[in-house]
């Protein structure tokens, strides 16, 4: 499992070597797209600005009350069964809601207990696998008109359970 | 739903504060986070940026395009309803290149087209397809390979090596989708017989 871990420092250096050396081979103007898309990023980066700012306001609010640390302290008799930090639970519970409110609570996370921390990786690698499920279901149904969804809900809950239990397995295995 | 989720979060957490004696660390917090929204959002604006401009050099050498077609026999076997030379499948498969490769803003309008596409073949029925239910328990299951804004995250938040969880992150997020592709599958069939 060690590979794992390994693999991770290489992973973002090939790409930009396969990318741009791909890019020179054919002979692409590879530094003006770059610049192009850089663009486009900043402009989203700008978009989600406000947003970030509000939530993040918000969940400090809840952090300085202490109602946060209410919720896991209440959550931590079941968390522990499962050997999951109770902290942790509404971030995931969140993150089914609304994915920059997650964000914002991940931040929490990550000043309250830094980002190596176990809690920290943790909720990074189960915020990179799970998916904001309602919104997503009411943007995407509502296009096509669809009122009965069937079972997209119980897949989506399945995924995303599976997606929790699994991050929580390897941290476990991997001793990260 | 975000209105509420907003409002319930800042009424909630200010009478707790107010009964717990801590309304001067609501009055800080509320100003320095407001602050420390903007400090990470200029983390936020190189990664993303950098992420961003090397996505447009790789859609320069055709490399969405060639994806996009290593994809299209994946689709028939979890789509098996749409004909196989519908337009749709060509959405379909820009729209998960897109989420894998992080560029949530592309994927969305594609996905969209997909979905107005999928009810037309549904005859615009108020009951979603199978084939309707597949595809957004995919796309919820999460297919981002590289989550570049949680690295930006870790990075900002002085993580000793931001990116060294991409390795298990990668595994899981393909372990969800695999559980996702599964339950669709299976799903289907149960549907199918009654």
């Amino acid at each position: 499992m060690k590979f794992v871990v390994y693999l991770s420092d290489y992973i973002i250096p090939l790409l930009f070597f396969y990318i741009i050396g791909m890019g020179i081979l054919m002979k692409r103007p590879v530094y003006d797209d770059f610049i192009k898309g850089a663009k486009e990023g900043f402009q989203v980066v700008l978009g989600i600005m406000p947003t970030l700012i509000g939530l993040m306001v918000a969940i400090g609010i809840l952090r300085a009350s202490g109602v946060l640390l209410l919720i896991s302290n209440s959550l931590e008799g079941i968390t522990s069964i499962f050997q999951f930090p109770s902290e942790i639970v509404p971030l995931v519970i969140i993150k089914m809601f609304s994915s920059s409110a997650a964000t914002s609570l991940l931040l929490d996370l990550f000043k309250e207990f830094g980002p190596d921390s176990y809690i920290g990786r943790l909720s990074s690698i189960i915020m990179s696998c799970t998916e904001t499920i309602f919104y997503t279901m009411a943007v995407y149904y509502m296009t096509a008109g669809v009122k009965k969804t069937r079972y997209t809900l119980a897949g989506a809950l399945v995924a995303t359970i599976a997606g929790v239990i699994i991050s929580t397995l390897f941290m476990g295995f991997m001793k990260l | 739903m975000i209105n509420y989720l907003w409002a319930f979060m800042i009424i909630i957490g200010i009478v707790y504060g107010a009964f717990t004696g801590k309304m001067g660390d609501i009055s800080t917090t509320t100003i320095s986070s407001a602050k420390e929204a903007v400090t990470l959002c200029i983390t936020m604006l190189g990664v993303m940026s950098l992420w961003m401009g090397l996505m447009e050099v790789a859609r320069g050498i055709g490399l969405m395009d060639q994806l996009t077609r290593k994809l299209r026999p994946l689709l028939k076997v979890l789509f098996p309803d749409i004909p196989k030379e519908h337009i749709v499948n060509e959405y379909i498969a820009s729209n998960m290149i897109a989420n894998i490769l992080g560029l949530g803003w592309a994927a969305t309008p594609v996905g969209l087209k997909a979905m107005k596409e999928l009810a037309t073949l549904n005859k615009n029925s108020k009951i979603a397809s199978c084939d309707m239910c597949t595809f957004l328990i995919i796309n919820i299951s999460s297919l981002q390979l590289i989550p570049v804004n949680i690295i930006a995250y870790r990075s900002q938040y002085g993580a000793a090596n931001p990116s060294d969880i991409l390795g298990v992150s990668i595994l899981v997020t393909l372990c969800s989708t695999l559980v996702g592709v599964a339950f669709s599958i299976i799903a289907r069939k149960l549907s199918k017989k009654s």
